[in-house]
């Protein structure tokens, strides 16, 4: 895509001029020229009354992506309040070996305000390279301000491989990136690899509701762009003795933002429902082995529900992260909920005690998840389990 | 107030099925059906033309049998409908899907707010929402969960968030994702459906959005599919047995009769 001056509208009020976001406009023989810093934003667009610039076809960048002019692997470093989020650690992680496997450097795009001294805990846990924009008209998440930003640096500096967390915000702003951009996103991978032939990224994310994975490459388009879910990545151990360079980006304030945050509300989740499932039974430490807990998943099929967790099992091991209800979680709110094994935590609970009906199961009588249950019972899980398996069944038919 | 609703056809992945050999969907006797997250785009398109007037037009991007969705959408109420349907459009991905998606909706003159569903639920990507609002040039607002109000150039809305919500005013024209909290979607009347029987949908082909071929289906698409297989198995479910115990007793007969199993 390109931004073209139509020389013969254009009245020299120089508007774009300072309209634009980047500096990419300038007056040459009285008329606006746009150079190449140009990120195709589109400011200058809207800002012309007299509508002497166009944004015209992708046409431009159809002809071919040369793609060996692409280099190095980029994290979006997604912060809140000043806070690293937990995936764009671990992105660092996975982007690390990435980066060694091609043989380049490994960058982090950090946007915020305020964060400027966070940018080296980015490189103790592996990026080469920073970029921080810094500004307080980025402290709060804008798409249009976000997506700016990088789409200008990904323009500048040409990298290969652009990964981000697949959360609210990196799954909001990063397709318009990838749109711009003209290339390929996989969204929500569970895993990445490199191609060492073709140099492509292997990205591999579940469909069809978890039914098939599904392994995805751009092979014609760069840059490869993923968002990744949490915690399938590895962190690596931060290192504060890495050597790496932070850089400023500016951020000029003049994209235009069309919307804006009038408030934010942080909700320890009472409401917030991410799953469909009407049914879910889920299961916490209490079960004891990855093998009892299985009884969740089968109570879960008997039911035609689905499986939940505590943050307990899923460290255990024993259940994928996307089933772990609660505060870090889903917040989930089905019609019934069955807690086998879980005490209860405060964390827990913010997750799943909007639900209609809780039947709890503990064999401690004092666990506070009973606070919470329609219905409890005090018992061995073991026990339990199966009599509640057999008799549902029965009464399926 | 001019509003557009993006639906997608999808199999209803509840019912799908893998082959575990071929490493196939079974999609056979699946049933299509309109994306879940596209009925609450839908609802919440009528009830603003409810309470601001106007008009609703649904448009999908599909082979011809998805007029079947629009026709759905028509018997729930909806003014019109719009099939952006083309040979050159098949094997599209998010982004070749997205610029037909604009290219037609561009096509289709002014709108003030274009409603999506927040992911469809065969691919999961949540991505052409944005995707097509950045094409389409207008502002983009994900996962609305509430639409406050509505004024004159501008509107605020209630988006959901990783840990919570913001209310996020933006100009208009707009595109806005929904997700399950913002409505009930209704059921087609008996009125809309007899309208859906005898409709006859309008298509446009690549030609009439004025579409490049080499940006649609699958030629347009930077994305390829290279390999299909299975979730890791959780391994076998055993069944076990026990006495019978009172407490679940009682359990089963309350959730019966509320009637959850
Ligand atoms: C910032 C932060 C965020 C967090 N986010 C989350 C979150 O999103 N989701 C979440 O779940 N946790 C979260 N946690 C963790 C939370 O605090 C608890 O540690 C966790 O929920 C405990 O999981 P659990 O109930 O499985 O394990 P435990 O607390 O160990 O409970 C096990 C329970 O099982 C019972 N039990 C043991 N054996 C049996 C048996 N044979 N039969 C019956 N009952 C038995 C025990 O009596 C006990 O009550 C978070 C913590 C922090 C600090
Ligand atoms: N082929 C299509 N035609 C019309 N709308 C679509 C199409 N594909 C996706 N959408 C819309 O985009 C949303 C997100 O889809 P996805 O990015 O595939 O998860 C869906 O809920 C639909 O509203």
């Amino acid at each position: 895509m390109s931004v073209k001056v139509n020389p013969d509208k254009c009245t020299s009020c120089e508007t774009c001029v300072s309209t634009c976001p980047f500096g990419a406009i300038e007056m040459r023989d009285g008329r606006a020229f746009i150079t190449e810093n140009c990120t195709v934003c589109g400011a200058c667009v809207e800002a012309c009354e007299f509508k002497a610039i166009e944004r015209t076809g992708e046409e431009a960048v159809a002809a071919a992506t040369d793609l060996s002019a692409y280099k190095g692997v980029w994290v979006f470093a997604e912060q809140h309040k000043g806070a690293v989020s937990s995936v764009a650690l671990e992105l660092l992680g996975e982007g690390r070996k990435l980066a060694d496997k091609r043989r380049t450097k490994l960058s982090a795009v950090f946007i915020g305000h305020g964060i400027k001294d966070k940018a080296k805990d980015l490189i103790a846990h592996g990026a080469d390279i920073v970029y921080v924009a810094d500004d307080p008209a980025l402290r709060d998440f804008n798409d249009d301000s976000y997506s700016a930003v990088l789409t200008s640096l990904a323009t500048l500096h040409k990298p290969e491989i652009i990964l981000a967390g697949a959360t609210a915000v990196g799954r909001s702003f990063i397709p318009k990136v990838a749109a711009k951009l003209y290339t390929g996103l996989t969204a929500d991978c569970t895993a990445l690899d490199i191609d060492p032939a073709s140099g492509n990224l292997l990205q591999t994310r579940p469909a069809f509701g978890g039914n098939i994975m599904a392994t995805i490459v751009a092979p014609n388009h760069r840059p490869q762009m993923a968002t990744v879910r949490h915690k399938v990545m590895k962190k690596a151990a931060p290192d504060t003795s890495r050597k790496g360079d932070i850089v400023d980006v500016k951020f000029t304030t003049a994209v235009d933002m069309r919307t804006r945050v009038i408030n934010t509300v942080e909700e320890v989740g009472e409401t917030v429902n991410i799953s469909e499932a009407d049914i879910i039974v889920a299961g916490g430490r209490g079960m004891g082995s990855a093998k009892n807990f299985q009884l969740i998943e089968e109570l879960a099929k008997v039911l035609g529900g689905a499986v939940g967790a505590t943050r307990g099992a899923v460290d255990e091991g024993w259940v994928p992260y996307s089933h772990q209800v609660g505060q870090t979680g889903k917040t989930v709110c089905p019609k019934l909920y069955i807690a086998a094994g879980i005490s209860g935590a405060i964390q827990h609970l913010a997750g799943m005690q909007s639900s209609d009906v809780i039947i709890a199961i503990n064999k401690d009588p004092h666990a506070p998840i009973f606070s919470v249950a329609t219905y409890g019972i005090v018992g061995d899980v073991m026990e339990v389990l199966p009599i509640m398996i057999k008799k549902f069944k029965e009464m399926r038919g | 107030m001019n509003i557009i609703v993006c639906i997608k056809q999808v199999p209803d992945t509840s019912e799908v099925k893998i082959n575990r050999e071929t490493n196939t969907l079974i999609r056979d006797g699946v049933p299509s059906i309109i994306n879940p997250y596209d009925m609450y785009a839908i609802e919440e398109a009528l009830q603003l033309r409810e309470k601001h007037g106007g008009k609703v037009t649904a448009v999908t991007m599909g082979p011809p049998q998805a007029a079947e969705a629009l026709k759905e959408a028509v018997a729930m109420g909806v003014d019109d409908v719009v099939l952006f349907s083309d040979r050159a459009f098949a094997g599209a991905d998010t982004w070749a899907t997205s610029y037909v998606l604009s290219r037609g909706i561009k096509k289709m003159g002014e709108f003030d707010i274009v409603i999506a569903g927040k992911q469809a639920i065969d691919g999961d990507t949540a991505q052409v929402g944005p995707e097509t609002a950045e094409m389409l040039g207008v502002p983009f607002v994900a996962y609305v969960r509430k639409i406050e109000k509505v004024d004159i150039g501008a509107m605020t809305v209630e988006r959901m968030m990783d840990e919570g919500f913001d209310i996020v005013e933006t100009k208009l024209p707009v595109f806005i994702t929904v997700v399950k909290e913002i409505n009930q979607p209704r059921l087609p009347s008996l009125k809309g459906k007899m309208k859906a029987k005898s409709l006859k949908v309008a298509t446009l082909t690549a030609k009439d959005i004025g579409a490049e071929e080499n940006f649609c289906g699958l030629k347009g698409s930077p994305t390829k599919v290279v390999r299909i297989f299975p979730p890791a198995p959780r391994g076998q479910r055993e069944m076990l047995s026990g006495t019978v115990d009172q407490q679940v007793d009682l359990v089963a007969k309350k959730l019966k009769e509320q009637t959850l199993i």
